[in-house]
């Protein structure tokens, strides 16, 4: 409001206007400018940080959604502590790969708008709307992609309705795919998503659920050298959250590191990690 | 062309005020109080989805007396200014007093406007702090004048004595279940001084708890765990809360 100098303080008229529950298309017609899809790109390609690798994994009552902490500009590494993984609301929550500026701000809206959606409707959307809606701000921001400033999320939740936790997952140009048991994006996924072909299986414990993340995360860090595995010395390590009925948890740092030190150890006997069996 | 009959402003004004008070005076009263955790807001409301409390912000609730369509637009309006102001600033930068200022500069300018009808609508906004003291609650009647209360709040057509007769009650430092039961009483009672149940499944409850450990701080109270409140709260009420009520009301 203070940001419009035309206001008179009073509630402008389109605040008062009956219209949609969405935020995305309240602020399209009232302050088109601060939509990221609306920006205007000079030509040229530009250069900015890109976090890389996010994994996520189905287990018996509910998803874990993790993120390793790189960001990366080219070949030099921008930030060692970058946060990829956000709760979406109190049930889901998304993880990003890709241009982490415009990923952090597309993070900000999404929330947005399912706050906004839930405030003014007094329910909250389906999860399989919240993915629907999504797919659509990726979508809007395709013109930004087609320029190297992609933003790939993963999106895991629980859904009350059909009881179990659920992993979608994307692409540039908003298509959505729900993924069955695990999923990865970003420039390591390829190695993560070996790493928990080989360990994943649907009846996975929470805490062998958020082993394997890690064990994936480490993979990918291995073979990837834009993705961070955990930093011992500077006590940075993955972030790995759980949905569940209970709603959405963040590891706390004790139990991250936990989690990253025995993975660490084992490797120091086992640099390429647990062995799945030949048959 | 005829002329218009004179009015003065005085009386244009009170006329308006009249008008506005009168539509008001047709719903039920609700009530808002600070207890130890936080805020709770007590109505008596038959519907289940027609809201008269609601979240604007994470630690920002609305209540509303009066006529629902008006104030479901205002209440859209603030959400809309509380996203649209923590998604251009910060979270922290959305707060209830400039909620309370943009309803205020709202009404006031509906209610002195020729050519609009005035809201019928008397508003509470609410917002908890990090300890009691923090606390701020803003009352906002039909022309646009704000009101800082503290303690116990009553809007609607009952509550110029509601209120009075929760000021008498309310203390500092009261538990969820005290300040649930001494709001029901406080709503049951008529004008006449008579007082009616009201059943549990008719009332509408809601709280802004600082102890909640997510983010957004309000929470609807129904069901089971509004019975368990109600009832564990006329077990010690038994006990100790009984001299209390034998208070004489103005």
């Amino acid at each position: 409001m203070e940001a419009n100098p035309r206001s008179t303080g009073r509630l402008p008229a389109a605040f008062l206007t009956p219209g949609s529950s969405s935020f995305l298309d309240f602020l399209s017609a009232h302050s088109p400018e601060l939509l990221p899809s609306h920006r205007k790109l000079p030509e040229g390609v530009l250069d900015a940080p890109h976090g890389t690798t996010i994994v996520a994994v189905t287990f018996d009552g509910g998803v874990v959604l993790a993120g390793d902490r790189r960001a990366t500009m080219g070949n030099m590494i921008a930030q060692r502590d970058m946060e990829k993984v956000f709760p979406a609301d109190e049930y889901s929550a998304v993880a990003i790969a890709g241009t982490a500026g415009l990923a952090v701000e597309m993070v900000k809206l999404f929330q947005l708008e399912l706050e906004h959606f839930e405030k003014v409707e007094g329910a909250t959307l389906s999860l399989e709307g919240k993915a629907n809606r999504l797919s659509t701000m990726i979508r809007g921001n395709l013109g930004m992609a087609m320029q190297g400033l992609a933003v790939v999320p993963l999106f895991a939740g629980w859904d009350e309705g059909k009881g179990k936790g659920r992993i979608f997952s994307y692409d540039v140009t908003g298509g959505r795919s729900e993924e069955q048991g695990y999923a990865a994006t970003g420039s390591g996924s390829i190695f993560a998503r070996g790493s928990m072909k080989k360990l994943y299986s649907p009846d996975l414990t929470e805490h062998q659920a958020t082993t394997l993340v890690v064990q994936a995360l480490y993979d990918a860090a291995d073979d990837d050298s834009a993705t961070g595995g955990p930093d011992m010395a500077r006590r940075i390590f993955p972030l790995v959250t759980v949905i569940t009925e209970e709603g959405f948890r963040r590891l706390t740092e004790a139990e991250s590191s936990e989690l990253a030190r025995s993975v660490t150890e084992r490797r120091l006997t086992q640099p390429d990690g647990p062995r799945a069996a030949l048959l | 062309m005829s002329t218009p009959f004179y009015v003065s402003p005085q009386q244009a004004m009170a006329d308006r005020a009249e008008y506005a008070r009168k539509g008001i005076a047709r719903g039920r009263s609700l009530v808002v109080l600070q207890y130890t955790d936080g805020i709770v807001f007590v109505g008596e409301n038959p519907s289940r989805a027609l809201h008269k409390f609601s979240e604007i912000y994470d630690r920002i609730g609305f209540a509303a007396a009066g006529k629902y369509n008006e104030y479901e637009n205002l209440r859209i309006g603030g959400v809309r200014y509380a996203d649209l102001r923590g998604y251009t600033y910060d979270r922290d930068d959305v707060t209830a007093r400039g909620l309370a200022n943009v309803y205020a500069q709202t009404l006031g300018t509906i209610f002195s406007s020729a050519g609009e009808k005035p809201y019928e609508v008397e508003l509470v906004v609410a917002e908890v702090g990090a300890e009691p003291e923090g606390d701020q609650i803003y009352r906002l009647p039909h022309d646009g004048s704000i009101v800082d209360e503290h303690g116990s709040v009553a809007v609607g057509g009952n509550a110029e004595q509601i209120s009075s007769f929760l000021d008498q009650r309310h203390r500092d430092g009261m538990s969820l279940a005290e300040a649930l039961k001494l709001a029901v009483q406080a709503l049951s009672r008529d004008t006449n001084g008579s007082e009616r149940e009201i059943p549990a499944e008719r009332l509408e409850v809601a709280v802004l708890d600082r102890t909640r450990p997510q983010q957004r701080k309000f929470k609807r109270i129904v069901g089971r765990q509004l019975s368990r409140l109600l009832q564990a709260d006329n077990a010690a009420v038994a006990k100790t809360d009984e001299p209390s009520d034998e208070v004489p009301e103005e």
